[in-house]
């Protein structure tokens, strides 16, 4: 194969750019539904009883 | 725990009719995104993977560049994607400054990094093209330059509607500059028309039939696909991440001013 050095890099910014940006919006949007779930009581009085009769 | 269901609106906003502002709802979009995202993401790892892999070892190698042209099955993509981002961008934008769109906002500042992501791998794999058949890494051609005017114009749009204290007047703000900058893209389409460009002419255009042998042609369709599922996919995650961090800011600022009351 000709070249192949350059079509390695190419090849590695293709797959590493996207899997980059992948993997930070999967770890923010993990994040986010965690903090979201321990903020938000409205939907913790919905499955606990004792926080529903405060 | 299902997050749509931690954002789900009121009864009374349950039915807010058969219009646009029904999709700017966020805890539809949530539910509506959480659907999607598994497919988005599968289905552009799946034809990613199968393009790669039929562009790297099974597709022809050009009679004049050699292999090197196998770089085009990740450079044309990202090529389009830079164009077609940049176009989501600037929809977004139309879609805040005319209707108010609440999700369009958010939209348009995720799109922002993922573009200028996507656009800089256009210009990082067309300079690692560049460097063995131009014999140069770079050149100020009229494509290439247009296509780095589009980058600063991503990078421009971030900064932009980070500068401001209120979220409001940064997103106004980059807005304008988007769509402003939409001007740019039939310049980079039609650069290779006119202007004497060392890059090449468009072997695949809408109206015309394609001037690429068909056995390249496969291939670049599907890491075409694959890239553009990836790129939604990416947004995607991106929004609705950015609905609950807004959700977050905005229950815990109602706690403070119910702890200050």
């Amino acid at each position: 194969m000709t070249h192949l050095p350059y079509i390695v890099a190419a090849y590695a910014l293709g797959v590493l750019v996207p899997a980059a940006f992948a993997w930070s919006a999967f770890v923010r949007m993990r994040g986010a539904r965690r903090r979201l779930a321990a903020v938000d009581t409205r939907r913790r009085a919905a499955v606990d009883p004792r926080l529903r009769a405060r | 725990m299902d997050a749509s269901s931690v954002v789900a609106p009121p009864p009374s906003e349950r039915n807010p009719g058969r219009s646009l502002h029904r999709f700017a709802n966020p805890g539809r979009f949530l539910r509506l995104s959480g659907a999607a995202l598994p497919w988005l993401a599968a289905g552009g790892a799946a034809f990613l993977a199968v393009g790669l892999v039929w562009g790297l070892f099974f597709a022809p190698a050009d009679w004049q560049q050699g292999d090197a042209v196998r770089i085009m099955y990740v450079h044309v993509p990202a090529a389009w994607l830079a164009s077609a981002g940049y176009l989501g961008l600037a929809l977004c934008s139309a879609l805040s400054l005319v209707w108010r769109h609440p999700l369009a906002d958010l939209a348009a500042v995720e799109i922002g990094p993922v573009g200028a992501g996507f656009t800089a791998l256009c210009l990082a794999t067309g300079s690692i093209w560049g460097k063995p058949m131009w014999g140069a890494w770079w050149v100020w051609d009229a494509r290439l330059t247009s296509v780095l005017v589009l980058f600063f114009l991503y990078l421009g749009h971030i900064a932009l509607v980070r500068a401001f204290d209120d979220p409001v007047r940064g997103h106004r703000a980059g807005a304008i500059l988007a769509l402003i900058g939409v001007v740019n893209l039939p310049i980079i389409k039609f650069s290779v028309d006119w202007w004497n460009t060392l890059h090449q002419p468009d072997t695949i255009s809408f109206t015309g039939a394609p001037t690429m042998y068909i056995g390249m042609l496969w291939p670049l369709l599907f890491t075409a696909i694959g890239y553009a599922l990836v790129f939604a996919a990416i947004v995607v995650a991106r929004t609705r991440a950015a609905v609950m961090e807004r959700r977050i800011r905005a229950l815990l600022m109602a706690r403070a001013d119910e702890a200050r009351t």
